[in-house]
């Protein structure tokens, strides 16, 4: 069953001299109850952007968002607040997250409070221990936690109110090496009690490859492949994938990496045709030219003129 | 790569304290001509502390050295006036930092910086350093190197401005690189093309760099060398590939176990409980106990030594892997 829908999004901001910087050009992905897809590119990828967007923390310019069979671009904003019951977010950085005022307990509860919900002690109790925290953590302050326990309890903040999706944006990328494994055990650990769907946003590909389900990979506003996990990374069809899963330092000596020449262009003035023609080493004319459009290929889909 | 002659860089018994309590102890590093060492850790092991000790640019006070020696191609930095360590930072050492943006003056151009750098440590004229600096941008693969001169740093990528630093800090073609995190804040793919550019630097010119990072990946493919710090000490030191192969300290072996592409997709990653002491909670004994699924009784009474367990390859470790 399909519980979020995007279609066609858009999203520009402004930017100098009156131009427009494209962050999100026309993205459309599907997220099935209980699966977990990775997001993954570089700075200026809109990655973010597209999380922000479905939580409508940004709004879309044009597109749709079904949520639970509604558009979410549809809703008032007291329609809103009802569906964020269902839809949450952890953000990267866990302390800026946390008001440093309240105690976790109250962070905790508010969300309840606001929704209207009885038994909160009973509840916020609950999700410490699903989040490995003790009871006593409800009345100690954000800075006594570690960066990780930060962590855990805006992960706790966000299952509150039992939602059905989550969009995780950077959540392990700020932790120590040590600290984001356990992170991570925690998320899958979640998601199987719970069958949690998430939305798991990253620029690190070897966190997207072990949590997620399916990736989809985005280049300059677009997303130029999906696919399942395994055979994404298996065979990447997009020379963008092939290039970054190339650069993604492993353990043991470099190998015949693919190296691409310069970096990502200006998204207030992205080039014609294949955004990524001007870091291809296999561009042809056509993708100066035309841009190519995602196309099903065996499981997945490819935006891409070679393929 | 192995030399006979006289390290480039000697650091022996170095101790920094804030206060009196020490934030790293016991560090001691040799770093070769053309070598690249990477000193890696988490977040408070003590490595940039070390990184800005040995350029002697820590903020003193309230930070101190307190003991060791910081041997720069003979000389000992340790009890040099500032004059004396100024005429060496740029001429024999330099440094880079994650962040160029924030090294850089965003009202000069970069040329003008270069060019800054060039003259602060030569006797060239104006022209002869602008000269100079477009043959460093040019070395550092910045493209149309003339025009790049009147650019200013907003102008320029991320990359670039890396690429800019990398160019100053050449300018008076120092013998020793201190490199912080130097590609941490920048995209995967535009990462290997700057972590490329050192490596091809350090192997055309002979200059030593000791490479500062959280990334084991990245110490794996670069480094002839590695040094592990946790908790304000050297665990383990050892050439690059017996470390990844064989780490014999159970924060390294652990630390190694627990990152994901070391692991099959979705598996239950191998965790290190708990979290790294921040400098002033540090446990007695080895500091990594409390977390160690291995620890012994000595483990939480006795400091354990650094020890040589095999060629080159050392560890403190009462009960190593």
């Amino acid at each position: 069953m399909t519980l979020l829908s995007v279609r066609d999004l858009t999203k520009t901001y402004p930017a100098a001299h009156g131009r427009r910087v494209q962050a999100l050009s026309g993205v459309s992905l599907q997220i099935t109850a209980g699966e977990v897809l990775g997001v993954v590119g570089e700075s200026g990828c809109g990655k973010s952007t597209l999380g922000r967007a479905i939580l409508r923390l940004a709004e879309a310019d044009s597109g749709e968002i079904l949520f639970d069979g509604q558009d979410l671009r549809r809703l008032s904003r007291s329609q809103m607040n009802a569906v964020r019951r269902d839809l949450q977010v952890v953000f990267q950085d866990p302390f800026g997250a946390l008001n440093p005022r309240h105690k976790v307990g109250h962070i905790l509860a508010e969300p309840l409070i606001v929704q209207g919900i009885p038994n909160r002690e009973a509840r916020v109790a609950e999700v410490l221990g699903l989040v490995g925290l003790p009871d006593s953590a409800a009345e100690r302050y954000p800075h006594e936690f570690s960066g990780g326990q930060r962590q855990r309890i805006a992960i706790a903040r966000a299952l509150v109110l039992n939602p059905k999706l989550i969009v995780a944006d950077e959540a392990v990328s700020a932790l120590d090496v040590s600290v984001q494994s356990q992170i991570l055990n925690l998320i899958a650990s979640l998601r199987r009690k719970l069958g949690l769907s998430i939305l798991f946003i990253s620029h690190d590909l070897s966190v997207i490859r072990h949590v997620s389900d399916r990736i989809a990979v985005m280049y300059l506003g677009r997303i130029v492949e999906t696919g399942p996990t395994e055979a994404v990374i298996a065979a990447p069809r997009h020379p963008y994938t092939q290039a970054l899963l190339s650069a993604v330092p492993h353990l043991g000596r470099r190998q015949g990496r693919i190296r691409l020449e310069g970096e990502v262009p200006d998204p207030a003035n992205p080039p014609p045709g294949c955004a990524f023609h001007t870091r291809c080493a296999q561009a042809m004319d056509i993708c100066r030219q035309t841009r190519p459009v995602l196309t099903a290929r065996d499981k997945g889909e490819v935006a891409c003129h070679l393929t | 790569m192995v030399s006979d002659s006289q390290p480039v860089l000697a650091l022996s018994d170095l101790r920094v304290e804030v206060g009196g309590r020490a934030i790293v102890e016991d560090v001691a590093l040799t770093l070769h001509k053309g070598e690249m060492l990477g000193l890696v850790g988490e977040s408070g092991c003590g490595k940039s502390v070390t990184a800005l000790a040995i350029l002697r640019l820590l903020a003193e006070p309230p930070m101190r050295i307190a003991r060791g020696r910081i041997v720069l191609e003979g000389t000992d930095l340790v009890p040099l006036p500032e004059p004396a360590l100024q005429r060496l930072r740029g001429q024999a050492m330099a440094m880079i930092f994650q962040e160029p943006m924030t090294s850089l003056n965003p009202v000069f151009s970069v040329g003008d910086q270069i060019a800054e750098a060039v003259r602060l440590h030569s006797d060239l004229t104006r022209a002869q350093a602008r000269t100079r600096a477009a043959e460093l941008l040019a070395r550092v693969g910045i493209p149309a190197p003339e025009s790049a001169l009147d650019r200013y740093p907003h102008q320029m990528s991320g990359g670039q401005r890396q690429r800019v630093m990398i160019a100053m800090a050449l300018a008076a073609s120092p013998r020793l690189l201190v490199a912080d995190e130097p590609t941490t804040a920048l995209d995967v793919t535009v990462q290997a093309q700057i972590l490329d550019l050192l490596d091809d630097l350090r192997r055309d010119s002979g200059m030593a760099v000791l490479l500062i990072t959280h990334d084991l990946g990245v110490v794996s493919q670069y480094c002839d060398r590695v040094a592990v710090m946790y908790g304000g000490r050297i665990v383990e030191t050892a050439p690059a590939a017996d470390l990844f192969a064989h780490p014999r300290h159970r924060y390294a072996q652990a630390l190694l176990a627990t990152i994901p592409a070391a692991n099959p997709p979705g598996a239950e990653l191998p965790a290190i409980p708990g979290s790294v002491p921040p400098p002033g909670q540090r446990p007695q004994g080895c500091a990594f106990h409390p977390r160690c699924a291995a620890a012994t009784d000595r483990c939480r009474a006795d400091l354990p030594p650094l020890a040589e367990l095999a060629p080159g390859h050392l560890a403190a470790c009462w009960n190593p892997a």
